[in-house]
């Protein structure tokens, strides 16, 4: 069971792991997540489905070595399991067709669970711009496999290794200002999105965002992963993980991440 | 065996209520539950409990008067026979009493220690009536229990496979006792469990010093000796969808998923970090291990601790934070101790283990640091005025009343809602405003092969009623799908 079938590393902190996970491959739809566990004593983390091979019976995470779960989890070797991976969890996203251009943009890893969005999104008949935005050329992740289901491909980096030199608002401010923009999403570090949240909500823009809290059990039990949308509190695990980023309370939500890094 | 040797009029039964007068029996002295020492128990999640030797257990079986209407019956959810195993134990026939709670109940060792006795079989218990305390019907449950357990006796008595499948989601008490009556029926049985532990609230939730792991695993491995298959990390509704499910051939599914979401007060500051509900604090410790050498999630910590509620949970909660270090841990209640839906034992053994009860307070705010972690609860200090619906004086706030207390941990226990998973992704399931699942009085749901039963039904109750669900739920399944 959810054993690794293959191994690849964009960087020196970033792995694509494909896995075995047949049931969760079949039933998975872009915006679902799964909750993983590495080792008897494991901790519970969620991450985004990447991408998923229903006649392999496969689906892909892409893991970010930052604390001791993932950098465990970086650890797997092909042919090692996976103790536990449990999902589809969450609700999926709404890919159906929009008036206009449909802005995917993506930051460090978060470009990861970003790619089903862009391939569902194309595959319903949208003009899908994505912008890769990351500290530099190394860090840009899945570059090739985007260009494939978008019109147009923008990388930005903050050293100018690659693409154009600047933060992802940039870029999307180009789009907004050059076409008629439908809807932005945007997936990754919580200060990123919260930048572009500000950025659209200026132009009025509908843009939906999918939030990586920390998480317990994943199943809408613990409510570790409130969150503060309209003011109201919800849980990321099963009230999300996607919401309206112009809701979303991204200073409460950074905070809240922050909760356990004095113990680590 | 003839009708008058079963039962109440069997041979040795009648012997037994001759030996001694009732006069006799009524002067035997209420046994005492041998416990740990409460300052050795803060540092430890060893039961409290110690569980009686077999000279207690057989004297305090000897008080029961065995009476031609046994009262105390009527108080037990699932209808135990009560003085039936008791006489057994008393006559040292330890496994014959196992085997009579095994007819009605699925987890006796568990329920013999989490079951509010006191509320249900004990206190209909004629010794209520002559003022005197009650015979000790859970303690007595939970030693014939766990000798059964000790000795590996078992297996309940089943009927060979009829080759027709159920699936159970969860596998908690509901889902637990579900199963095992189906399988002892000859049904093929398939329990799937969204976590990567088998249990539900009695792995997660309860802590082992009241409910050790290595009990709930011996119940569980009973079932797993009479064909019930469990499988972890599975999803009913999203890993496996009702249809899956149908496809692959199963008849009738048994929805028991639980509580879900926990509930917050929705006050200001709640959301700061260092504030938790009792699901996640107790999740951490006692499924993920957290804090503990091995286990890599991460363990709230807290030097002053505020619980807020009043329930078993509450208690749970705050004997926990003592046994991580807590050097005050306290209970924030807005009625009084008397009104407390908690069982005595718990309140008592929370008391002996220096556990703090403020009283009459509700949190209004919570106050934080410069990071974002609380460090303050202020508390509106509330008076009793009239009894509510529930029979409960209402707590009225105290106008201008407010204190604050500092606090480096809070942990929110005041209830949770049904969990969403499921009825949100069962098309065609009527769900209630409440958001739990609508069902007959045959626990049956708007669809006819899905029935339900446990917290996700009741929204929040106990595990003795989750367990009378199963079983009742497994009764009318049992009938509906051998007749077609």
């Amino acid at each position: 069971m959810n054993r690794i079938i293959s191994k690849e590393h964009f960087s020196e902190s970033v792995v694509k792991l494909v896995v075995e996970a047949p049931a969760v491959a079949r039933a998975r739809k872009a915006g679902h997540f799964v909750i993983v566990r590495c080792g008897k004593g494991g901790e519970r983390i969620p991450l985004t489905i990447a991408d998923a091979d229903i006649i392999a019976g496969t689906v892909t995470l892409v893991v970010q070595a930052v604390g001791e779960s993932t950098k465990k989890i970086c650890a797997l070797e092909v042919g090692d399991n996976l103790t536990d991976l449990v999902g589809p969890l969450g609700r999926a996203t709404d890919t159906s067709h929009r008036n206009g251009t449909v802005v995917c943009c993506g930051g460090g890893v978060g470009v990861a669970p970003l790619l089903p969005i862009i391939r569902a999104m194309k595959e319903s008949g949208n003009r899908v711009v994505s912008i890769l935005a990351a500290r530099n050329k190394n860090l840009i992740i899945l570059e090739e496999e985007v260009r494939h289901w978008s019109d147009e491909v923008i990388i930005m980096t903050d050293d100018g290794s690659a693409g154009r030199k600047g933060l992802v608002t940039v870029g999307v401010e180009d789009v907004i200002r050059r076409e008629d923009v439908a809807e932005v999403v945007a997936i990754g570090p919580a200060v990123m999105m919260k930048f572009v949240a500000l950025l659209t909500k200026k132009y009025s823009i509908p843009t939906t965002v999918s939030l990586n809290t920390i998480m317990v059990d994943g199943t809408g039990m613990c409510g570790a992963c409130r969150v503060r949308v309209g003011g109201k509190t919800r849980f990321v695990c099963v009230d999300g993980p996607e919401f309206d980023a112009h809701q979303v309370d991204f200073d409460e939500m950074i905070t809240r991440m922050k909760a356990y890094d004095h113990i680590k | 065996m003839e009708e008058n040797n079963k039962g109440r009029n069997a041979a040795w039964r009648v012997e037994l209520r001759k030996a001694l007068t009732a006069k006799e029996r009524t002067e035997i002295e209420r046994t005492v539950m041998p416990m740990a020492e409460s300052s050795s128990r803060v540092r430890s999640f060893e039961e409290v409990n110690k569980g009686l030797s077999a000279e207690q257990a057989g004297l305090e079986a000897t008080r029961c008067l065995d009476c031609p209407t046994p009262t105390c019956v009527e108080g037990c959810p699932v209808g135990i026979a009560i003085p039936d195993f008791i006489k057994n134990i008393q006559r040292g026939d330890i496994a014959g009493a196992a085997a009579i709670l095994r007819q009605t109940s699925a987890l006796p060792a568990v329920c013999g220690r989490v079951c509010p006795q006191e509320k249900q079989c004990e206190s209909k218990c004629i010794y209520n009536k002559m003022k005197k305390a009650p015979v000790a019907i859970g303690y007595l449950e939970r030693f014939a229990a766990d000798s059964e357990i000790a000795q590996r006796r078992d297996v309940a008595p089943h009927k060979a496979s009829n080759g027709i499948r159920v699936a159970v989601a969860g596998s908690g008490p509901a889902g637990l006792s579900f199963a095992g009556e189906m399988a002892r029926r000859g049904f093929d049985i398939d329990v799937f469990e969204a976590l990567h532990e088998i249990g539900g609230v009695l792995k997660y939730g309860i802590p082992e010093f009241r409910l050790p792991n290595s009990i709930v695993d011996a119940e569980i491995e009973a079932l797993e000796a009479i064909g019930v298959r469990f499988h972890t990390d599975t999803v009913i509704g999203k890993t496996l969808t009702y249809e899956d499910l149908v496809a692959e051939g199963f008849k009738g599914l048994f929805i028991a998923s639980g509580a879900g979401l926990p509930r917050f007060m929705d006050i200001p500051g709640e959301n700061y970090t260092g504030i938790l509900s009792s699901n996640e604090y107790l999740t951490r410790i006692n499924l993920m291990g957290a804090g503990r050498n091995g286990y890599d999630t991460p363990a709230p910590e807290g030097r002053r601790v505020a619980v807020i509620g009043g329930g078993n949970t509450a208690m749970d909660s705050v004997r926990t934070a003592r046994r991580m270090g807590a050097e005050k841990a306290m209970i924030i209640y807005r009625r009084s101790e008397e009104e407390m839906p908690a069982r005595r034992e718990e309140i008592l053994h929370a008391k002996e283990e220096g556990v703090e009860f403020v009283t009459l307070a509700n949190p209004v705010e919570y106050l934080a640091d410069d990071n974002g972690r609380v460090r303050s609860v202020r508390i509106q200090r509330m008076e009793l005025g009239e009894p509510d619906a529930s029979g409960r004086r209402t707590p009225v706030p105290i106008p201008g009343a407010i204190d604050e207390i500092e606090i480096d941990l809070a942990i929110v226990s005041v209830g949770v809602s049904p969990n969403p998973l499921i009825p949100s992704s069962v098309e065609g399931l009527e769900v209630t405003q409440r958001g739990t699942i609508a069902v007959d009085e045959k626990l049956q749901s708007s669809i006819p092969t899905i029935f339900a039963g446990g917290d996700i039904v009741r929204g929040g109750a106990t595990v003795i009623l989750a367990m009378g669900d199963g079983r009742h739920a497994a009764v009318e399944m049992a009938e509906k799908l051998l007749a077609e």
